[in-house]
């Protein structure tokens, strides 16, 4: 200790405690679950460079397509073939030349606005068409992951909740649905929807709600013996009360979490769909198609495929190590 | 006389934390001697557990930072021992036992192997020859059916039982000092004492010292001879099991008492809680740290850390209450003897 | 044991029964069925067909009928490839997809488990973001993607190792990579929580007490309960396994059951599709089957049937 005695003079040694309330301070530092979350949150840089990746190609997503003067399905046979060409990034590739080092502008003698991203072989521009691919992909996951969600809530909310027999039943159910493989149902459903932006967010749906209904089960079954509900029970709390005053609270964080993660792989099966040729059909866009025209044609023309393949990898790179910095976040206990 | 066997000189741990260094043990010092019980006591969060395992060097390396202190084992520093030389030191010469006996076994490996990893390691032994000691560990500790139960799981075992394999695992070499961190929290009240008159009538066999780390009094009344109460990272007094338990000087050690029940007290005697909660150890400040929760607190305890002042030659105490310009403070009623009873309702 | 193992038989013959009907009747409602077409079919051919499959019965019958000869392992006849059986397609094609499926999975494993132990071992250091970092990667870029950058690179430009199609060994090793890299990324992201947490354990203290030394502290209580789990993510591994060798037999031209499998989607060769949507069911389920029993065996605190008794 570096105190100097000489300080401690005979009136220092007079009773007085610590004021009102301080005590409790030091001992309690005040707290805030959400907050706690927020700030571990940005503390992960990982995380930090995730999010903002997904709200730019989100901005991009929307905005992109209306940033030339070019329409997605707009066809000009004339401009077939394009390489990339933007003004100021030629050190990055995009300077107008193809795989034989000639610019196909000049030989072309095309003055019209440039294609950022090139065009496809009927002259589409390729920049629309990868932003407005992303829109799709973006749209088609995103509505197929709150579907699951709703439906994976109400299910597993209800079958934890009411447990007994309904629990039982309702388990058996996804018992069976977890042993068939979903890639092979979804499959299936397509080939009989109909290839479309609806037949492939539902057959994703059909089988992607069970995993988050087996989340949010696990989560009640464990909150349900816990005393604040027993003693909310107590003081008379409907059903319904308890369960989304309550219940649905504390489960937030892991079905947080598994939707972070159910994104990403519903942009996987839209890909994977469309890549088997199971997915949209030309002149609608998303990034599987986009890479599935890209990968026939890669030898000759590889920026078909590299747009729409850096787009994609950036996403699903961004949601999982958003989803995976959100689960430290919101459980410290599991951080590793 | 008795001789010195360990002896913890001013030690300091921290572990590094995402909110800054937090300063675990601060200043410790205390000394074991040969064959005697020496108790740790104080609130979890008191660092009293830190100690043992420092002592050990079981606490993860990259966050801890041990930057001031030693710990002398017969005349040798432990901290400066390379890591070979403390595996030598660790399971034969000091041996630890774990607070929660349901965690403490590897749930996958067989109850005799894992007692004779210990033996095969310490002793040039064959492993028959283990076996066989093996076995009479496990019937020293009081497991029946010993040979046959050395083929069984962990989960085959109640927590009483685990206990005392994990007893037998520490005594694979007749070690001198057996650190016990909190042995008995875990268990049931009736194993607990079984497991306390196990551990007391190995030491009359073998001789061990023994460090025992708790929180419970009664346990300390039950196996230690001396006694030393830890705060927030310090120990604030030590002495004898009469002197801490008699003639305490400590307010912490006062409140401690008085949240104790004891045997012959009336039910109806409300045991006094200690106001507040420990202090959060990386937020401490100069002063001492039992001052914000202390009855008797002056305006000194807030800004200056008290000398340890010595009672007697086994009893010392960290507390300005022992400065002679400190106004005088009436210890209040502890023992159970003579309470007022026309307080109670 | 053996009730639980009847017990799993029989939720595995239910749930496969299940797959069967769902798969039967959505047949059922595509635009026609997989035994009537004139155009490719002789007279004398739906004859014998109307005659082994029942088709002019009514749909009960013909399910049952179905049913049965399934039961018999027959899949049925392709109407894309005339005449031929899809039990003699499944047959023909699923020795390359095993070879490259079974690469993938040793690859997997290995480079999984090197980098998850060295990641938990070496815990918040560069070798450990370095392995995350690889791993993340790993799990989010499409196998497709990964698969068409390899083939373009290593094939095209630079000619390493054959680009596609299927004629010697060589042949089989881009796509073995290509399949292994999501095994990596997920093994070595289990291992290396499953490791942290083994870690954190008591009963890694305890043996460290003991003396022993660190080496023998990972080896023999470490890794031992780190891996245990691992079997779990054998059944999921199996579907990504599958998932990967459709679109990565068809980038490299392996002749395999995913291939197959794609093509027949792109002919609308229904019966065909169901043939090997039934067998990659089926794969499936005793992959499942597999991994409850061998967690049963290797971990002594699960008393198969009884669950766990105690979870550590």
């Amino acid at each position: 200790m570096s105190d100097n005695r000489q300080e401690i003079t005979d009136d220092l040694f007079v009773h007085e405690p610590l004021e009102e309330g301080k005590a409790e301070e030091i001992a309690n530092p005040p707290s805030n679950f959400w907050k706690e979350a927020t700030v571990r949150l940005l503390k992960n840089k990982g995380a930090v460079i995730g999010l903002i990746t997904i709200i730019v190609i989100s901005i991009l997503a929307i905005f992109g397509p209306l940033m030339n003067e070019y329409d997605y399905r707009e066809q000009d046979l004339l401009r077939s073939n394009l390489p990339p060409l933007a003004a100021g990034l030629e050190w990055l590739g995009l300077d107008g030349t193809n795989s034989h080092h000639t610019n196909v502008y000049e030989e072309r003698s095309i003055t019209n606005a440039p294609a950022w991203f090139g065009t496809d072989e009927f002259g589409r521009d390729l920049w629309t068409r990868v932003w407005k691919g992303t829109q799709i992909s973006l749209f088609i996951a995103l509505t197929a992951a709150f579907l699951d969600l709703m439906i994976g809530v109400i299910y597993g909310g209800i079958s934890a909740y009411y447990g007994g027999k309904v629990d039982d039943f309702m388990q058996r159910i996804v018992e069976v649905l977890v042993g068939i493989p979903n890639l092979i149902l979804i499959i299936l459903f397509i080939l009989i929807l109909e290839p479309g932006i609806t037949s492939i967010i539902l057959a994703m749906v059909i089988t992607g709600w069970v995993n988050m209904s087996r989340i949010v089960r696990g989560q009640i079954l464990q909150l349900k013996g816990q005393e604040f509900v027993l003693a909310s029970r107590a003081l008379g709390a409907s059903h319904n009360q308890l369960m989304w005053k309550h219940l649905i609270p504390n489960v937030m964080g892991p079905i947080i979490v598994t939707l972070m993660f159910t994104i990403p792989t519903a942009i996987f099966f839209e890909a994977f769909l469309s890549f088997i040729g199971l997915g949209l059909q030309p002149p609608l866009a998303s990034l599987g198609t986009l890479i599935e025209n890209g990968y026939q044609e890669m030898r000759y023309f590889s920026y078909k495929l590299i747009f729409p393949a850096i787009i994609i990898s950036a996403i699903m790179i961004s949601f999982n190590v958003l989803g995976d910095g959100l689960r430290d976040a919101l459980d410290p206990k599991m951080r590793k | 006389m008795t001789d010195t066997i360990l002896s913890v000189e001013n030690l300091d741990v921290s572990f590094q934390s995402y909110n800054g260094l937090i300063k675990a043990v601060r200043g410790v010092t205390f000394d074991l001697k040969k064959g005697e019980t020496l108790a740790i006591v104080g609130e979890s969060g008191s660092g009293k557990s830190v100690t043992a395992k420092s002592i050990m060097q079981l606490l993860p390396k990259k966050t801890t930072v041990i930057n001031n202190g030693s710990i002398v084992y017969e005349g040798n520093d432990l901290l400066t021992y390379s890591k070979k030389e403390m595996e030598k030191i660790r399971g034969s010469e000091i041996s630890m036992v774990f607070q929660d006996p349901m965690t403490s076994l590897n749930p996958t490996m067989k109850i005799g192997k894992q007692v004779m990893e210990g033996i095969l390691k310490h002793k040039k032994i064959s492993k028959k020859e283990a076996f066989v000691r093996a076995k009479e560990l496990l019937e020293l500790v009081g497991i029946p059916n010993a040979e046959e139960r050395m083929k069984s799981y962990p989960h085959e075992f109640s927590g009483g039982m685990r206990q005392r394999v994990i007893i037998a695992m520490a005594l694979a070499s007749d070690p001198s000092v057996l650190i016990a961190d909190e042995p008995t929290t875990a268990l049931d009240v009736t194993i607990q004492a079984q497991i306390l008159d196990l551990m007391k009538n190995i030491q009359k066999k073998t001789g061990t010292s023994i460090l025992i780390i708790t929180h419970d009094l009664g346990v300390v009344v039950n196996m230690a001879k001396r006694v030393a109460v830890m705060y927030a990272g310090q120990i604030v007094e030590t002495g004898t099991l009469e002197e801490i338990f008699y003639d305490s000087k400590h307010p912490y050690t006062w409140g401690l008492m008085q949240s104790m029940p004891k045997l012959h007290q009336d039910r109806s005697v409300p045991l006094i809680p200690i106001a507040g909660s420990p202090p959060d150890v990386s937020k401490l400040h100069d002063g001492c740290p039992f001052a914000a929760r202390c009855p008797y607190v002056m305006k000194v305890c807030h800004n200056h850390m008290p000398d340890q002042s010595t009672i007697s030659g086994t009893h010392s105490v960290s507390c300005w209450l022992q400065d002679e310009r400190a106004p005088h403070v009436e210890k209040p009623e502890l023992g159970g003897n003579n309470v007022d009873k026309s307080k109670t309702s | 044991m053996l009730k639980f193992i009847l017990q799993r038989l029989g939720y595995m013959a239910i749930t496969l029964l299940i797959i069967i009907t769902i798969t039967f009747f959505l047949m059922q409602l595509l635009p026609g069925t997989p035994f009537s077409n004139p155009e490719k079919l002789s007279d004398r051919q739906i004859e014998i067909m109307n005659e082994k499959y029942g088709l002019d019965k009514p749909l009960a019958i013909q399910y049952f009928t179905y049913l049965g000869n399934l039961l018999q392992g027959d899949l049925g006849i392709s109407f894309q490839s005339q005449g031929r059986t899809v039990n003699a397609m499944i047959a023909e094609r699923i020795g390359p997809s095993a070879l490259i499926g079974g690469q993938g999975v040793v690859i997997g494993l290995v480079l999984g488990l090197i980098l998850g132990i060295i990641s938990a071992l070496k815990h918040n250091t560069i070798f450990d973001y370095g392995s995350v970092f690889v791993a993340v990667l790993g799990m989010s870029i499409p196998s497709f993607v990964f698969a068409a950058l390899m083939q373009y690179f290593i094939g095209v430009k630079w000619g390493l190792l054959p680009a596609a199609l299927w004629k010697d060994y060589s042949y089989s090793i881009m796509p073995s990579l290509a399949l292994s890299v999501l095994v990596t990324a997920t093994v070595a992201r289990f291992i290396r929580s499953e490791m942290l947490e083994v870690l954190g354990q008591d009963y890694v203290n305890t043996a460290r007490a003991k003396g022993i030394k660190e080496f023998s502290v990972i080896i023999r209580h470490v890794l031992r309960n780190a891996l245990i789990p691992v079997v779990t993510v054998l059944g999921p591994l199996a579907v990504s396994i599958m998932t990967g060798t459709l679109v990565i037999e068809k980038i490299f031209a392996v002749p395999g059951l995913g291939e197959q499998f794609t093509l027949s989607i792109l002919v609308n060769d229904y019966s065909v599709i169901m043939g090997i949507t039934l067998f990659y069911s089926a794969l499936f389920i005793f992959v499942i089957f597999l991994v409850d029993i061998l967690y049963g065996i290797l971990d002594p605190r699960i008393s198969i049937g009884g669950g766990k008794k105690d979870v550590r």
